[in-house]
């Protein structure tokens, strides 16, 4: 048995066997051979036993997640079979008579290389990932070192991994994957978001070494507290069996709260949304009875494709958030691409300093064509619910002045080929300080402000959000950040606007009843945490909160004081 | 020799799915069939050959087959292009 200790992401207590999501070492060296047509057989071999494993990661991934998550594994086969390349290894080995990694690591580069020259054309270009992947495998094969397939997981099990990306995410099968641990990140990393709209308890920023942590050992992960043990004792065992059972209780008794309207105890009604990433994420976003969408990132469109989305692309899935909202207010957020997020058809140089650079609406300004299309798709959308439209990462007045433009040109050129277009809101994400400061300013300019705290909090600190070592850093409820943040709830009011807030803040339970103090309009957060937010919200008095509220940003110097402030003005609540 | 031309009008041109399908059904056929587009010339049977043309919206493309089933071939394939919206 072993102890360790992690970030918490993503409450919940999964219990089941380690599954290592690891990166297999396939190098190799070139080598000379004497027989040509041993060295074919061994790659014949080894393409062989490549498509029967893909046939069947084929088959399970149809039968579990659906035909457009097949289709990849699909294309993996054809360029297995694909006769010209095949005879150009075959060939390579002949002449040259080099191993078959070697030629067919040869010949795959040569394809990718022309793939990835080909600048016109995005969705070819992410092609070269897929002969890569067809060549990791066949290499894996062999050099007789396993590759390891999330698609082929068939039982329940925890994924251990240094750090996950979308499309290992894609090919979890939610059934089998209980939890999740990873050493990377913090509560506000990508993985630990996407743990949290899965509803999949996970355990980021583990505090050792995962490779303690063997294939089929027992795990409990707690994405509550952070706790994680290895081979548990039956007592441990027991022990979290039964907080399992409890938590499942208490989320049931929650369910309760599904269709009230939020309201504090004095009858204010602030409005709790949710945050959505995805359109499986919308499911669980109605389930947990969210009252609106307060931030649809669309980057998964632009993510999970191996192409721009095209505009009709778009615009199916505006409509589809839209009409399943039925007419409750909907804020989708234009592309913050760039930065951490790399996109293999699109050119973006690799940077120093990925969050200070271009990204967001700076890329999208840059690159009017891609901007203009998700435009266009959410002008036409607009027709189908009640729609509003943020832009993430505004820092002047001008940014934001050029992309309403753009938006109003768009807007003149649709209705001048009479497709329907309603009003839409436009508002801005407040996560720059620089933004942040000048709230009063951009108040003339918007409809609302949405404040995303998972940036501008760590812009105000100065403190990566993905980096352990100054994590500690990451600090909402550090007095600075509570003074900027009424700041721009006061700049809004003031100027008769909504406030609202989308950032992992808004749905943390320490930091609520401060946020009801200032007034804040609305909550939206992971749908995993609207009922328990909406069950605090009913046993705060508001006119209480703001005396909080006001004491932790006049009088507090620490979080800790901050902290201790509010734990005493809900201490008769609790 | 059976020889055929078409005009693509999906937006996103040949791309990962249709052309699987175009290898797949041209597979089936013992004749040599090609694809020709911009003066460049590949094995329909080959999906890299097929990427590597990088056949975009609105584009002139060329097919032929030459074999004992030439003639069912290019019928095949003209259906799999219909089927899947890269031509009218």
């Amino acid at each position: 048995m072993k102890e360790f200790k992690g970030i918490a992401a993503s409450d919940g207590i999964a219990i089941a066997s380690a599954f290592r999501l690891t990166e297999p070492d396939l190098s190799f060296k070139k080598r000379s051979i004497t027989n040509a047509s041993d060295e074919i057989k061994r790659l014949y071999a080894a393409i062989d036993v490549s498509k029967d494993e893909l046939l069947t990661i084929q088959q399970r991934t149809l039968e579990d997640l659906g035909s457009n998550e097949a289709e990849v594994f699909k294309a993996h086969v054809a360029i297995l079979s694909d006769p010209e390349m095949l005879k150009r290894v075959k060939s390579t080995i002949e002449k040259e008579k080099v191993n078959a990694e070697y030629a067919l690591n040869k010949v795959t580069d040569g394809y990718i290389k022309i793939f990835n020259s080909m600048t016109d054309n995005e969705y070819i270009r992410q092609r070269s990932t897929d002969i890569r992947d067809v060549t990791k495998r066949v290499l894996s094969h062999l050099l007789g070192v396993p590759l390891v397939d999330p698609a082929l997981i068939h039982h329940q099990v925890i994924i251990i991994a240094h750090d996950l990306t979308p499309s290992n995410t894609a090919q979890f099968v939610p059934t089998y994957v209980k939890g999740i641990v990873s050493d990377m990140g913090g509560r506000t990393s990508h993985s630990a978001i996407m743990s949290r709209s899965l509803e999949i308890p996970a355990v980021v920023g583990f505090k050792g070494d995962l490779s303690e942590i063997k294939n089929g050992d027992i795990v409990i992960a707690d994405g509550s507290t952070g706790n994680v043990i290895v081979n548990p004792t039956d007592a441990q065992k027991d022990e979290y069996t039964q907080k399992q059972a409890d938590y499942r209780q208490r989320k049931s008794k929650l369910a309760g709260f599904k269709y009230e309207t939020t309201s504090s105890s004095d009858g204010k009604h602030p409005i709790i949304a949710a945050n959505i990433g995805t359109l499986e994420d919308l499911g669980g976003a109605i389930e947990n009875g969210a009252e609106g969408i307060g931030l649809f990132r669309t980057e998964f469109l632009y993510m999970d494709s191996n192409h721009l989305p095209t505009e009709d692309e778009q615009f199916k899935v505006y409509k589809t958030v839209l009409e399943k909202m039925h007419g409750k207010p909907v804020i989708i957020r234009t592309a913050d691409i760039g930065g951490d997020k790399d996109l293999p058809y699109l050119d973006v140089p690799e940077e120093a300093n990925p969050f200070l650079g271009y990204r967001a609406i700076r890329m999208s300004l840059d690159k009017p064509d891609i901007f203009r299309t998700q435009l266009r798709a959410l002008l036409r959308a607009s027709a189908f619910g009640n729609l509003s439209v943020m832009f993430p990462m505004i820092t002047t007045i001008n940014e934001l002045k050029k992309a309403k433009n753009v938006m109003n040109q768009e807007r003149i050129k649709l209705i001048r080929e009479k497709v329907p277009v309603k009003p839409i809101k436009i508002g801005i994400m407040v996560e720059v300080p620089a933004a942040a400061i000048l709230a009063d300013q951009f108040a003339n300019e918007v409809d609302f402000m949405s404040i995303g705290t998972n940036d501008l909090i760590q812009y105000i600190m100065a403190a990566d959000r993905g980096n352990r070592m100054v994590s500690y850093l990451y600090q909402p409820y550090n007095p600075a950040v509570l003074r900027l943040i009424k700041h721009i709830i006061d700049a809004c009011h003031d100027n008769n606007l909504p406030a609202y807030m989308c950032g992992e803040m808004a749905g943390d339970q320490t930091a609520i009843p401060i946020l009801v103090g200032m007034g804040l309009n609305e909550f939206s957060m992971s749908a995993s945490s609207i009922l328990k937010s909406r069950a605090l919200i009913k046993r705060l008095d508001s006119r209480e909160m703001v005396t909080l509220a006001n004491k932790a940003v006049t009088m507090a110097s620490t979080s800790e004081e901050v902290t201790a402030f509010i734990r005493q003005a809900t201490n008769h609540i609790q | 020799m059976e020889k055929r031309q078409y005009n693509i009008i999906a937006e996103t041109g040949i791309h990962a799915r249709p052309a699987t399908l175009l290898v797949q059904t041209a597979s089936k056929f013992n004749s040599d069939i090609t694809l020709e587009y911009q003066e460049k010339s590949v094995n329909l049977k080959s999906i890299m050959g097929v990427m590597s043309l990088g056949v975009g919206q609105s584009a002139a493309v060329t097919i032929t087959a030459d074999g004992d089933d030439e003639k069912e071939a290019i019928d095949a394939i003209s259906e799999t292009m219909k089927a899947e919206g890269l031509t009218e």
